[in-house]
């Protein structure tokens, strides 16, 4: 064992520095501070990109803390009231209507989880752009890619409270794709629904998880997913080792502490952030119907089809893919098949690490067949993301199909290219 | 399992024998749990069948009765609309019914017990959204110019013929469900159970 806690910190002989004397010889707090903060030094070369991660971790305090208030006034109950209206979507209309200041906070939830999205999609992008996925990091993107299947889910059990029109179909569509599975399909979808349809037992087992389960389970990977980070050290946008090169004092040349240099820049970043949600918040919290699709604003009618059904705009890509397998192939359904690649679709992000095998990390290094890939594979996700949101046809199915293709080539030719591909030389320190 | 000063084999076995005790008490304790996410006896006694009337269905139209919760669909076919079966019987991926999606006695090129009469469950069996009617016929109906009446699911395209069964190259695996069911009268059907000794 390394030295013990107590010799660790020594008082300067002020009243606050023996009070963190008395604290850290029995429990590691200034030892937590430097590890993580004052003595964690990240490369000094980080831009734009890198706010995602702590903006990331905001978005999460917002919504645990909105969630917090919401939970104290929403009720997960799917009976009728007297005015035959399914409690749990009377509730949401309670708080937006008669709660005090219900309303912010219920659109500071909403808005939040488009916003959770928007941050982690872009720093996903940040990981491929500047390969951060890669040795020693891919411990790092394993807890992210869970993370981000967390979220997910927590986004879809979420989006059912309010009990609204697409709350309800949704749901229907999403926990149907278990009775695709063969032979137990049909008894584990009953399993999950908790009854031959999506009721009560659904609504109630669907809070649980989404103020109880997945939380828990959430904190506990972003604790992870840090941890790992900070065992390693971050990359950077030249995607070189800083490690490499240290100064006498042990400490990384291009490095600085992460406090207080990257807690001010994040700063900026959180203000920056706010500004934009708050101006979506406060004058346009539906997003256009993005956010807060039109047809949830109806209460739940098991006996209705919306015309249209489309998920919230975080889940369309993979909604595309979906339902870009209408062929029978060998003796597998068309819908199985959906559920396959659509599984898959997520999945072939836990292999990134090694499908790429570059020896340039960064884009910046990195020569013309990634570049160009990454560029045809962004395009690709954009418009089975935003075909996911549209009713299908023929066209946009034939469409959603080559995107599809697009999108598993470029992660299974991966390895191909990137050997293939002619790098410039990287090189030995960050360059500003 | 080696045995050597450093290894205690009684110890050892202790160890492993309270491992796997422990284990499969752990196991057990599981069962309770995971058992409280199936239907709960109420929602299996919410299940019970329904009656329909069927005396005010006008022939060329269709009702809806509600079946643990999902809807159920009684449609009059007209005779128009029995020899349209037989037009597009090569555009349907099972026109036979060989699939178990029916019972015994609906197993027929009509898919139900009488010709004029059919009942399906109206959910997709793609993924669970409830098709919509689409009994215009031909160009009209906006789908195709052979169209010859049967339902179009919004959420994924599916289609389906008036009896239920699904067309080819579509994301509906399935033809509709037909429920058990069995008529009391001729003017009421029991939606829900197989004719008792049938």
């Amino acid at each position: 064992m390394a030295a013990a806690n107590v010799e660790k910190y020594k008082s300067d002989g002020t009243v606050v520095g023996g009070l963190l004397e008395w604290v850290d010889a029995r429990f590691p707090l200034m030892s937590l501070w430097n590890d993580h903060l004052a003595k964690y030094y990240a490369p000094k070369n980080f831009n734009f990109w890198y706010f995602f991660g702590s903006l990331a971790l905001m978005v999460l305090v917002i919504q645990i803390v909105t969630g917090i208030f919401l939970v104290m006034h929403y009720k997960p109950d799917a009976s009728l009231n007297a005015s035959g209206v399914p409690v749990a979507f009377a509730s949401v209309e309670y708080i937006m209507r008669d709660v005090h200041w219900g309303w912010l906070i219920r659109y500071f939830h909403s808005t939040g989880a488009s916003a959770f999205f928007i941050v982690v999609y872009l720093h996903m992008f940040r990981g491929m752009l500047y390969g951060s996925y890669r040795k020693p990091r891919e411990l790092v993107w394993i807890f992210g890619v869970i993370i981000y299947l967390c979220l997910m889910g927590e986004a879809f059990v979420g989006y059912l409270l309010p009990w609204g029109q697409m709350s309800y179909w949704g749901a229907q569509v999403i926990l149907n794709l278990f009775s695709a599975i063969p032979l137990i399909g049909n008894e584990l979808a009953i399993w999950i629904r908790g009854d031959y349809v999506i009721g009560d037992a659904t609504l109630n087992r669907m809070f649980s998880f989404h103020v109880i389960a997945i939380p828990l389970i959430l904190v506990g990977l972003v604790a992870a997913h840090i941890m790992a980070l900070h065992e390693v050290g971050s990359n950077n946008p030249d995607g070189v080792e800083i490690k490499k090169h240290k100064g006498p004092d042990g400490i990384p040349l291009d490095g600085i502490p992460f406090h207080p240099y990257y807690t001010v820049k994040d700063i900026v970043g959180v203000v920056v952030f706010l500004m934009f949600f708050s101006v979506i918040v406060f004058f346009m919290p539906e997003g256009g119907g993005y956010f807060l699709e039109f047809n949830n604003f109806f209460p739940a009618d098991p006996l209705v089809t919306p015309p249209h059904i489309a998920p919230v705009w975080y889940f369309t890509p993979f909604y595309s893919i979906l339902r870009a397998n209408t062929v029978n192939f060998f003796w597998i359904d068309a819908k199985l098949w959906g559920v396959i690649f659509m599984g898959l679709g997520v999945m072939v992000f836990f292999f990134l690490p090694w499908l790429d095998r570059s020896p340039a990390k960064s884009i910046r290094y990195r020569g013309p067949l990634y570049k160009g890939a990454l560029a045809i594979f962004v395009v690709a996700f954009f418009i089975l993301g935003y075909l996911g949101m549209l009713a299908p046809t023929p066209g946009r199915t034939l469409v959603s199909q080559i995107c599809t293709i697009i999108y598993f080539a470029f992660f299974l030719l991966m390895p191909i290219y990137t050997s293939l591909d002619k790098c410039k030389a990287v090189p030995e320190r960050v360059t500003g | 399992m080696s045995c050597d000063d450093q290894v205690d084999c009684g110890r050892r076995r202790l160890l492993v024998a309270t491992s796997v005790a422990g284990g499969v008490a752990g196991v057990a304790v599981a069962i309770p749990f995971v058992s409280t996410f199936a239907p709960s006896e109420r929602a299996k006694a919410a299940g019970a069948p329904v009656e329909a009337d069927i005396s005010r269905l006008a022939p060329g139209e269709m009702m809806t009765v509600e079946w643990r919760g999902k809807p159920v669909w009684i449609i009059r076919r007209t005779k128009e609309m029995l020899d349209g079966l037989r037009k597009i019987d090569d555009k349907v991926s099972d026109p036979n019914s060989d699939r178990q999606m029916q019972p015994e006695y609906a197993k027929n090129d009509h898919r139900s017990i009488k010709p004029e009469y059919m009942v399906a469950i109206g959910i997709c069996t793609h993924l669970g959204c409830s098709p919509s009617e689409k009994f215009k016929t031909g160009a009209e109906s906006g789908i195709d110019a052979d169209w010859q009446g049967g339902f179009l699911c919004p959420c994924h395209g599916s289609t389906f013929d008036l009896a239920g069964r699904v067309f080819k190259n579509k994301p509906a695996p399935d033809n509709l469900e037909v429920p058990p069911h069995y008529y009391l009268s001729d003017a009421k059907i029991l939606i829900g159970e197989d004719k008792k000794g049938a």
